[in-house]
């Protein structure tokens, strides 16, 4: 049994500990705005908060995840500064197919959390996630947009 | 949802519910034949207008697209798949201004399989690809908006009693305006769906356009920002199992045995274990446990009928092939005058060869297929496709069931660029087929990173040989290419639909259609299979994905051979066209005037640029990069891009997929390739097929020039100018010229 704390709600899972935390999330919680892209951490596809901080969850056992808060894209809205970041995200129109924004907003989040006026190193740094339509540019937008408003 | 479809304009047609069994069965006798060799996009015409008259069969048909409900909202079944080109933002777009319609009202999901929807190709066709999309459909859509609005002005005049021509419509509603009454959509939508289309409805001036040529924004961005769009991978149906497979170390053989299939089915959660074609799956009550569990499976893989991939192939046996039959007398593809006397006669012939590796579209989204059969005998079908029709019809032979009883739900792509095509063993959906009928219950199967990368349909391998012979004043007197290999075309299609004699446009175009005029020029198609066991793809720009690069790359050690500047040679090489002129002259005033360098720029950094031009999917592009060196590696700061689609919908579109087009063509050119090992795919995630990422995403700077010219397509074009931009920066650069992508695997040697 495993108590998992995601986006407010405490879960009760029946689960092998080592099932990956983006497997929880998206089988067991039907949590699948968080997305499989690689399954070794090199996208970030499947971004989420633990703790606040950007985690790609395909890589972290759900045990390793258990008593720490984890805030999935299903929350941004609620997230005091994910909800800018949306809007910034909507604004510069960043996504395209759409399927790693997910996970790109949920890292701008957590960057945007620690640092509201990140540069340029600062947005290379935080912002590893890999989006096959080419979207950086579109996404740096975004990411000066959320911070203007924060 | 009852009241909202009864009060529907096209209350027949519930999602996802067959509107007409008997058209779909009618397609079966047809046979997939028909359907491949209409929708091959290399042999479509390179550009589609939309002239007057043109063949608009199915633009009368608003209950198949079209459902306005009591709020107004208006629910469009699209022809075309989204994928993040747009495509549904488009057609909206389009229908919006003809129909007078809120853009923002649109609720946009992909048709379903059947002939209504094939808009393309004189009404025959329907495939989401070639950059096709909106220019097949463009006469299609403002032909069925402005239907669609006389339906609803003719049921407002009825229940106003007053003339049609009384009325007149403002965004979402009918008005009168004599008497100031208005009556919003969704309220005349049931009645206007009763009423017979009229015949040539009254098209709006395009000189009056509101929406179409504005930058308007997309319809999915929110859901797209907040998790919310559910793409296959996403999708759950009630009662579904969930698989993983397990290929073929090397593609061709069979899974004779698995061997501890006991243990397998010992593990959390396993319900069953199968062999497939080519594959072992593991059924689970989890797609990590299934993914878990075939991990683990020991198989004994076997020739057991075909061929299968031989333990020494690899990239290099390939291009050793390739180069191989250089020479050979091939195919003649285009031909002016008489190149080898041109050539006997030349002062001074320069030779070169380019190559190019196999890729991976490398899509975010991993595929995957959801099957389920029902009571009634029929099948639903979720899969990422590209051609519900050609999937219908690939589905009902694996299930042994006629066409009309397959459903094909089509999710929004997470990413395709070619990918969801059908490829024979690269599509997911046989296996999710084979795998529900077995189990007697829904199976969602999704294919691992490892195991996508491993199956895909790749971009072919290709290798050209180029000759020119310049005569004592550095003027070209003749050009001569050979494009060598196998493209998709030839693989999916079949030899006997490449015409006479021969040409497999899906690795000649870029070597052909370009528009610099030569007094002797002659372009050949050499053939050249690849194995079996290497699946060969539709790649966001296909054959003009490599073969720009090879001959704008060619151009430029031309031009250094006659001691020209490569801007002004292509000036030259375009003196008998305004339009190429223009968009040269617009890239480089984009670009601050051209300036080829080297030169040092402010943060002190060696520079030098290069440029390029594509004539992709009827559209035309001309590129300027600026590149410097660093630690052996080329550094692209900057990208300029001019593109000319002859006719805009919306330049924000076009905008962006430029910069994603030049994302991808960059990522091409610097690091991607499918490498092969004893017969094995070796690159096989993230780790070791590199694809870009920001750390080298320069900046795109994009204009769109709209010449007025017949409709192309905006979706690849801005691909393929971008690898021989770069490649001719670096030349200007370092002296260096680079003739075989990915430029990774060549060490520069600094400026």
């Amino acid at each position: 049994m495993i108590e998992l704390n995601v986006n407010g709600t405490v879960h009760r899972l029946e689960v092998e500990g080592d099932t990956p935390l983006l497997w929880v999330l998206r089988e067991q919680l039907g949590l699948t705005g968080t997305k499989y892209g690689c399954g070794v951490a090199q996208c970030g596809a499947c971004t989420v908060l633990v703790d606040g901080q950007a985690t790609r969850s395909c890589s972290l056992p759900v045990e390793a995840a258990a008593g720490q808060p984890v805030i999935t894209i299903e929350a941004i809205e609620t997230h005091p500064v994910g909800r800018h970041v949306v809007e910034a995200w909507v604004a510069a129109q960043a996504p395209q197919c759409g399927y790693c924004q997910s996970g790109q907003v949920m890292a701008a989040t957590a960057l945007l959390a620690a640092t509201p006026k990140p540069g340029p190193d600062d947005i290379q740094a935080a912002m590893t996630n890999i989006c096959r339509c080419g979207t950086y540019n579109a996404v740096a937008q975004a990411i000066a947009i959320a911070g203007e408003r924060l | 949802m009852g009241a909202l479809l009864a009060a529907a304009l096209s209350g027949a047609m519930p999602p996802g519910r067959p509107v007409n069994m008997s058209r779909r069965g009618m397609f079966a006798a047809a046979g997939a034949g028909l359907f491949l060799g209409l929708a091959i996009p290399g042999r479509a015409p390179r550009a589609q207008g939309s002239p007057p008259g043109a063949a608009l069969r199915h633009a009368g048909k608003v209950a198949a697209y079209l459902r306005i409900a009591p709020d107004g909202k208006v629910h469009l079944q699209n022809p075309f798949a989204e994928g993040g080109q747009g495509i549904d933002s488009a057609v909206a777009q389009i229908i919006a201004e003809e129909l007078d319609a809120p853009p923002a009202d649109f609720v946009v999901t992909c048709a379903p399989a059947g002939e209504d929807y094939r808009v393309m190709q004189g009404g025959n066709a329907r495939f989401t690809g070639g950059s096709f999309s909106v220019r097949s459909s463009f006469a299609h859509f403002r032909t069925l908006g402005a239907t669609a609005r006389a339906m609803l002005i003719e049921a407002a005049a009825q229940r106003l009693a007053v003339p049609a021509a009384a009325l007149a419509t403002e965004p979402g509603r009918v008005v009168h305006a004599e008497s100031g009454r208005a009556l919003p959509y969704g309220e005349l939508a049931m009645a206007a769906a009763a009423l017979t289309p009229p015949d040539n409805p009254p098209l709006r001036d395009p000189a009056t356009f509101r929406l179409i040529g504005r930058p308007l924004p997309r319809l999915d961005v929110r859901a797209k920002s907040t998790g919310k769009v559910t793409y296959a991978i996403d999708v759950k149906v009630d009662g579904m199992l969930l698989a993983a497979v397990l290929h073929a170390p090397r593609a061709g053989a069979q899974p004779a045995a698995v061997t501890n299939e006991a243990a397998l089915r010992a593990m959390p959660g396993v319900h069953s274990v199968h062999r497939l074609p080519g594959a072992v799956a593991v059924v689970a009550d989890s797609w990590w446990r299934a993914k878990t569990a075939v991990g683990q499976a020991q198989v004994a893989w076997q020739a057991l009928q075909g061929p299968v991939m031989g333990e020494d192939f690899t990239g290099e046996a390939m291009l050793g092939r390739l180069k191989a039959a250089a020479g050979s007398h091939g195919g003649t593809a285009e031909e002016a005058g008489d190149v080898q006397v041109a050539l006997a006669g030349a002062a001074r012939v320069i030779e070169a060869e380019y190559d190019a590796p196999y890729l991976a579209h490398a899509q975010m989204e991993p595929p995957s297929a959801t099957a389920r059969f029902d009571a009634d005998g029929s099948l639903d079908v979720w899969v990422p496709n590209q051609a519900p029709d050609f999937f219908q019809a690939s589905a009902a032979r694996v299930a042994g069931i006629e066409p009309a009883k397959v459903r094909i739900h089509s999710p929004p792509l997470g990413g395709f660029f070619g990918r969801h095509f059908a490829y024979g063993a690269a599509n997911v959906h046989p296996q999710a087929i084979l795998l529900a009928k077995a189990v007697s219950r829904p199976v969602k199967v999704i294919w691992s990173r490892e195991e996508e990368f491993a199956r895909d349909a790749y971009r072919p391998m290709a290798f050209a040989t180029f000759r020119a012979g310049l005569d004592a004043a550095g003027e070209i007197v003749a050009f001569q290419a050979a494009g060598h290999g196998e493209g998709p075309i030839t693989r999916h299609f079949g030899t006997a639909r490449l015409g006479n004699p021969p040409i497999d446009g899906s690795i000649m175009e870029g070597l052909t259609g370009k528009p610099y005029r030569f007094a002797a020029k002659r372009v050949e198609f050499v053939p050249v299979p690849h194995p079996a066991g290497v699946n060969l793809g539709f790649w966001r720009s296909v054959g003009h994905s490599m073969n720009d690069f090879f001959f704008e790359s060619f151009l430029d050690e031309i031009a250094a051979a006659a001691g020209k500047d490569p801007f002004a040679l292509r000036m030259a090489l375009l003196a008998q066209s305004d339009r190429h002129r223009t968009l040269l002259n617009a890239v480089a005033d984009l670009s601050g005037g051209w300036r080829r360098g080297p030169y040092d720029a402010p943060d002190g950094t060696r520079r030098a640029r290069g440029v390029a031009m594509a004539s992709p999917f009827g559209s035309e592009v001309a590129t300027i990069a600026e590149v410097s060196v660093s630690e052996g590696e080329v550094m692209v700061h900057d990208l300029w891009i001019a593109i000319d689609p002859g006719q805009v919908v919306n330049p924000r579109t076009i905008e962006e997929q430029v910069q994603s087009a030049a994302a991808i063509g960059l990522s091409s050119a610097l690091f991607e390739e499918i490498r092969f090992e004893r017969g094995e795919v070796a690159t096989r995630n993230f780790d070791t097929y590199r694809v870009l990422r920001r750390d080298r995403m320069p900046r795109v700077h994009v204009r769109v020039v709209e010449s007025g010219a017949p409709m192309g397509g905006v979706g690849e074009p801005g691909t393929p100018g971008v690898p021989p931009a770069v490649a001719n920066a670096v030349f200007a650069l370092t002296g260096q010229r680079l003739r075989s992508m990915p430029f990774g695997r060549t060490r520069l040697s600094g400026a």
